[in-house]
């Protein structure tokens, strides 16, 4: 069944939904509305106004409550309308979502998942495309994991509502139109954070994930014009960190090139860099690069083309590591 | 889980029965008893005890410039929307039906006092002497917001909700601590604008108690438009929003958003009491949002068309335009003037905007530090270079 990433998702949730009354849908704009992407269309309409929350306009309240619910046995999931609007809920899920289960060591789970649309090149104003994912990845006691496709969409968001642990869910924003095969068979799904090889390649290993895997997909077509065969690895899961496939295959290909619109600095792109670095040294014939954000705020959007990594500078970087 | 459980609601698909609408439709409709109202919505001055004092001076010429200053600030407005159809600008925050707690507000300042408003605030603007086409920089994506900030005392947009009502008890606090409140005629105030539904983020809640534990001279303007995007107003709150002022120890009023005279003659109140040490002082102008959130929503999907016919009635240009007709004869001409003039600012914006430079990719790696970054020059280097590689000889990038 083909069918974009948004609809993807809107289907994922309704399954889980109908699957598990103690799911909830909750955040700013999700009932009448249905989200100001549509992603929670019609679900209020269907299952009610208890299970499908318009909240106030209060992001610490949405996590904070969300950690109350889930203490009194439910699953919520909470929608965080843009990625620049998660920080006013920060403190809430660093101090209390991710901690709740060690601190009571295991006896109160937070099965909560944290759904934001992420990433830039929607044209659209300052707050409104960022890629705070490392923020999250960096805070033990969370998992975060980000969908590029909308199979993974679909499936991604109900297992992420099944684990008993707090999941930052990304949702790359500019793919939520795109369309993809959707398979509604929940047992061809690989694990929710596992990586996986969505194209095969031997000339160098292109590991990514969220809205860059399609960019990615796009470089490897245009390689093969010069005679590259590149391998290409979505992450998927940003923390923990599935480096195996990755290992496996820079020790095939020789080189490795990490992308992501996210700035570079003390960020996901820098672990896997540090992580192949360490694991695969001997394997490798040139040093691991990245193509990524510049380290600056997210610029107007007029300049966003030009922070955003393209089709070329990840061949860019391609070329360079061939080149050493 | 496969029992239908007991909590759940018998028919999730209910929905609010007929009394339940109306009701809904008159807890918009109707300020309240307490509701502050110089001109009626039928252009008829009515005289108030409390803030006549604070009209007292305002001469029918003054009320024709505050026309003009209502026409003109719509006709910015719907010119923002019509360039945003037309794909020149990527977004635009409609503030048709705000005009009169916008411009009211806003004249009632001085030069001395300082502004800090969320996104919608194209009327204040205006009323700081910033040019409407230094806005449109935001909206097309080329700047964060480029006017003289210091200069007008007009703080950049925060789209982040809520959080410029902890920076400005933070300014307010600084005019404290310099002595610039005391003294009614020197005396400083700041003002803070933000939406009913901004009412529920913490910052704003923090914002309160931090003006109100410094004696900060901070007037916080809310608002209230009815609706959070999609949300109205009852899911923020149980009580009139201007009420809540008390609970944090400052006086709160509510004033008729929709008439300009009066958010002018309670905004100079609530300085008047921030100058002269008594502030905090918390504003709610009870209004209504004519259009959708932004261009990008689509309020048809959330909101009752009756109510908006309902708050047509209330027009906030209207009933000055029938004042002024009506009480001080003024002549068709003034009026047909100042719609000539608004069609020349309509073309001006429009010319503008068409015009805006692209701005170059170095824009992306200037200022992100006072001292230099070595990171981001590095990154400026590698990237400025990259683009010229593009460049064959003799040719433009
Ligand atoms: C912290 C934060 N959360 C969510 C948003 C998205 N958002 C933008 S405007 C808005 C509604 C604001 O309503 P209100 O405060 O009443 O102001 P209005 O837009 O009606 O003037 C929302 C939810 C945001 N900008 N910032």
């Amino acid at each position: 069944m083909s069918t974009t990433m948004a609809k993807a998702l809107n289907d994922g949730l309704r399954a889980a939904m109908e699957r598990d009354p103690r799911v909830l849908v909750m955040g700013e704009d999700v009932g009448r509305l249905g989200g100001v992407f549509r992603i929670t269309d019609g679900l209020q309409k269907d299952f009610g106004e208890q299970r499908v929350l318009d909240t106030p306009l209060s992001e610490s309240g949405i996590i904070g409550a969300a950690v109350g619910l889930a203490v009194r046995g439910f699953r919520p999931v909470c929608e965080i309308q843009f990625d620049g609007f998660v920080f006013p809920g920060y403190d809430q899920i660093v101090s209390q979502l991710a901690k709740l289960r060690f601190r009571t060591q295991g006896k109160v789970p937070v099965p909560i998942v944290v759904r934001i649309p992420f990433g830039g090149g929607i044209g659209a104003v300052e707050h409104h495309s960022e890629s705070p994912e490392s923020l999250f990845a960096h805070v033990a006691g969370l998992k975060v994991v980000a969908c590029s496709n909308a199979a993974d969409a679909h499936w991604m968001i109900q297992q992420a509502i099944l684990s008993d642990d707090p999941v930052i869910f990304f949702e790359p924003k500019r793919r939520y139109w795109e369309k993809g095969e959707v398979d509604p068979d929940l047992g061809a799904a690989p694990p929710l954070h596992s990586a996986r090889v969505v194209r095969p390649g031997s000339t160098l290993t292109l590991a990514t994930y969220g809205p860059m895997v399609r960019t990615c997909l796009e470089a490897a077509t245009a390689a093969v014009d010069d005679g590259h065969d590149l391998e290409v690895i979505d992450l998927r899961s940003l923390s923990p960190l599935d480096l195996g496939p990755v290992a496996e295959s820079v020790r095939r290909t020789g080189r490795l090139v990490v992308v992501s619109e996210a700035p570079s600095e003390s960020s996901v792109t820098s672990e896997v860099a540090a992580r192949i670095q360490q694991e695969c040294f001997f394997s490798l014939e040139a040093p691991v690069l990245r193509v990524t954000g510049f380290d600056t705020p997210y610029p107007p959007s007029r300049l966003e083309d030009d922070y955003l990594p393209d089709l070329d500078r990840v061949l860019d970087a391609v070329d360079r590591s061939l080149a050493w | 889980m496969d029992e239908p459980q007991a909590w759940l609601p018998t028919d999730p698909r209910s929905r609010p029965s007929h009394d339940q609408v109306v009701a809904g439709l008159k807890g918009v409709d109707e300020g309240g008893a307490e509701l502050v109202q110089l001109l009626t919505p039928e252009g008829e001055r009515v005289p108030d005890e409390r803030f006549d004092r604070y009209a007292a001076d305002i001469t029918a010429e003054d009320l024709k410039d505050l026309y003009r200053d209502l026409v003109l600030v719509r006709r910015a407005d719907r010119e923002g929307n019509s360039l945003q159809r037309q794909g020149e600008l990527g977004i635009w925050v409609p503030l048709l039906g705000q005009e009169a707690a916008q411009v009211g507000s806003g004249r009632a300042l001085r030069p001395t006092d300082m502004c800090f408003p969320s996104y919608r605030e194209h009327g204040v603007a205006w009323t700081r002497g910033i040019d409407p086409t230094e806005l449109l920089g935001i909206f097309r994506g080329t700047d964060h917001g480029g006017w003289d900030f210091a200069g007008k005392r007009f703080h950049p947009y925060t789209i982040v909700i809520g959080n410029q009502c902890l920076n400005a008890a933070g300014y307010a606090m600084g005019q404290r601590f310099e002595s610039k409140v005391g003294d009614s005629e020197t005396g400083e105030a700041t003002i803070c604008y933000f939406g009913d539904g901004a009412t529920s983020q913490g910052d704003v809640h923090e914002g309160f108690v931090w003006a109100a534990a410094y004696d900060a001279p901070l007037v916080f303007f809310c608002q209230n438009n009815q609706w959070a995007i999609s949300v109205p107003l009852s899911r923020q709150t149980r009580v009139p929003l201007y009420q809540r002022a008390r609970g944090y120890g400052f006086p709160g009023v509510r004033v008729d958003g929709n008439d300009v005279l009066a958010c002018l003659a309670v905004t100079r109140w609530a300085l008047e009491e921030c100058r002269t040490g008594n502030g905090p002082v918390l504003i709610e102008a009870f209004t209504y949002r004519m259009d959708s959130h932004t261009t990008s929503d689509d309020a048809t999907r959330y909101r009752l068309a009756d109510e908006v016919e309902l708050w047509k009635l209330k027009d906030p240009i209207e009933r000055v335009r029938v004042h002024l007709a009506r009480r001080h004869g003024v002549e068709p001409e003034f009026f047909e003037a100042v719609e000539a003039e608004a069609d020349e600012l309509g073309e001006r914006l429009r010319t503008f905007c068409r015009a805006m430079p692209q701005p170059g990719p170095e824009r992306m790696f200037s200022e992100v530090y006072a001292d230099a970054s070595p990171q981001v020059d590095a990154q400026r280097d590698t990237h400025l270079a990259y683009h010229e590689s593009f460049t064959t000889e003799g040719e433009p990038a």
